[in-house]
């Protein structure tokens, strides 16, 4: 069983049709990186996956469950998946602690204790239990992201979608976020990482998915997409990469 | 404390307008004393300056004024403003809690909920519409003759705090929605992603921060409200106002102003030095130490 399996998904905002087509299968432990030039529908994708976006037709199916039929319970569904955004939107008004534990126990309803315990752990298998007590705005950018899949992870979900999350960051920060990604792929948890870092990609995916103008072009693992691209679209963009010096 | 009357600092954010430190308060002790002393002199200096420092500021009638005195039928204006003080507190907690469900109807999209919004948004355009003292003598005048049970049977100053609920909800709820309007979108979506119901994300995430952003306009309609439960007296509420006026027919002496005046700037003084202080102690704890 796929822990995704996303069929003819279409989503339009207004006149724009963002993704025209979308199939995509995702097994449990797998990690998929979606490339692709911006616009292309990579965020678009992992927001319809996590219904933060309605869609306009197609089906997603999570774990055997459509989840986009009618009368399915968004939050119960969201409660499965953690997705990390590019900007960490973290709450500017708790602590990191506060971040990690407000959804445990106001979804899960996990006593406080038993929340600030599960944080602290998670907190300190990444670095930033001496961070707990401060407020988002006095980290750096590399430790709010890492303090936002920390978050994520804290609702111990079956699926992580990551949405370019380095793409905001200095470029000395982004390896320590990496490292973050690298782990949890290393731990089995199931991924769908939309990312401009092409080398992170080859190195931690088992397939990766190149868009263009909302549909997957070329679906194969990385040692092939990357050195034998089949489709002529697939090769220009890798071939603007490596001009850009990015691969 | 140096007072500052003579520079634009206000202890908060970036010190723009200031050189600071010790040339800094020099300069503003000077430039207040200069102020204060043209300010004295065009008092000093009018022809009708004596007749009116003791019409206004007479010393023996302000203090008379102040205390009361009941064989006279004065009523004391320091006694009075108590209930400018219960009046105030009674419509703020009614005013929180009902301009944010104003707010909050304002501001649904759920198609359900269309025939509210549009009663939300007449209601939020007639109130603020409509001079504040007109809705005093309407609810205080008009409810009474309509002699329905209870309703038609408070003391008059119960409908003068029910317009005075019934304007400043208006113009609170339209804080509340900048302040709704100000938290970004972002932190919706990082909200319900992590399985949060909309009434959770909007409790604790949403709500928290738009009220933050809010306190300064906010508290600046509360400062506002207290000096308009004058307006009250137009019902012959014995309110501060209505017994300085009361006091200044009798007498023709019009320190009892004076003395009402004073009295409602002591209360509205120390809740703008507040609203300050919770600015800064917030700015402070968030941004203490910044790396970013």
């Amino acid at each position: 069983m796929s822990a995704i399996l996303v069929e003819e998904l279409h989503k339009s905002f207004g006149p724009n049709e963002v993704l025209k087509g979308i199939n995509l299968s995702v097994d449990s432990h797998e990690v998929i990186c979606l490339i692709g030039a911006s616009g292309s529908g990579k965020s678009t994708l992992l927001r319809c996956i996590n219904l933060l976006e309605p869609i306009n037709s197609g089906r997603i199916i999570l774990l055997g469950q459509d989840i986009t039929a009618p009368n399915i319970d968004a939050n119960l569904v969201r409660r499965q998946i953690g997705i990390v955004f590019q900007s960490f939107n973290l709450f500017p008004h708790m602590t990191v602690l506060r971040n990690v534990t407000l959804a445990p126990s106001k979804v899960l309803r996990m006593p406080a204790r038993q929340a600030a315990e599960e944080a602290r752990e998670l907190l300190s298998r990444f670095g930033l239990l001496d961070k707990q007590d401060d407020y988002p705005d006095r980290l750096s950018g590399g430790q709010q992201q890492r303090v936002a899949i920390v978050r994520a992870l804290a609702m111990r979900p079956q699926i992580m979608l990551l949405d370019e999350v380095t793409s905001a960051l200095d470029p000395e920060l982004v390896a320590e976020v990496l490292e973050v990604i690298g782990e949890l792929a290393a731990g089995g948890m199931t991924m769908v990482i939309a990312t401009h870092e092409m080398g992170f990609a080859r190195e931690i995916a088992n397939r990766v998915c190149f868009l263009e103008e909302g549909r997957i072009i070329e679906d194969a693992p990385p040692a092939e997409l990357f050195t034998d691209p089949k489709d002529e679209r697939t090769r220009r963009f890798l071939r603007r990469i490596v001009e850009a010096k990015r691969l | 404390m140096t007072p500052e009357v003579g520079s634009f600092s206000s202890g908060r954010g970036p010190r723009l307008f200031t050189g600071g430190g010790r040339r800094g308060s020099v300069i503003s002790t000077i430039s207040t004393v200069v102020v204060l002393a043209i300010f004295a002199a065009i008092f000093a200096f009018s022809p009708g300056a004596r007749t009116v420092a003791h019409a206004f500021f007479y010393p023996k009638d302000a203090w008379q004024a102040f205390v009361g005195d009941p064989r006279k039928g004065y009523y004391s204006v320091g006694a009075a403003i108590w209930l400018n003080i219960r009046m105030f507190l009674v419509a703020e907690a009614l005013i929180l809690p009902f301009a944010l469900l104003i707010a909050l109807i304002r501001q649904s999209v759920h198609p359900t909920l269309f025939p509210i919004r549009v009663l939300a948004t007449i209601y939020v355009d007639f109130f603020r519409g409509v001079p504040l003292l007109l809705v005093v003598l309407a609810l205080g005048l008009g409810v009474p003759g309509l002699y329905l049970p209870v309703i038609s049977h408070q003391p008059d100053a119960v409908y003068g705090v029910a317009a005075l609920v019934l304007s400043y909800s208006a113009y609170v709820s339209e804080v509340y929605r900048a302040g709704l309007n100000s938290v970004h979108r972002s932190q919706v979506a990082a909200a319900r992603s992590l399985g949060l119901s909309q009434r959770t994300a909007l409790r604790y995430v949403i709500l928290p921060q738009a009220v933050r952003n809010i306190i300064p306009p906010l508290l600046n309609d509360f400062i506002s409200l207290q000096k308009d439960t004058a307006l009250v007296g137009v019902l012959g509420v014995i309110e501060a106002n209505q017994a300085a006026d009361i006091y200044a027919s009798a007498t023709f002496n019009y320190s009892s102003f004076a003395v009402a005046a004073i009295l409602f700037l002591i209360l509205t003084i120390p809740l703008a030095r507040f609203t300050d202080g919770l600015i800064e102690r917030d700015r402070r704890r968030r941004l203490a130490g910044a790396t970013t």
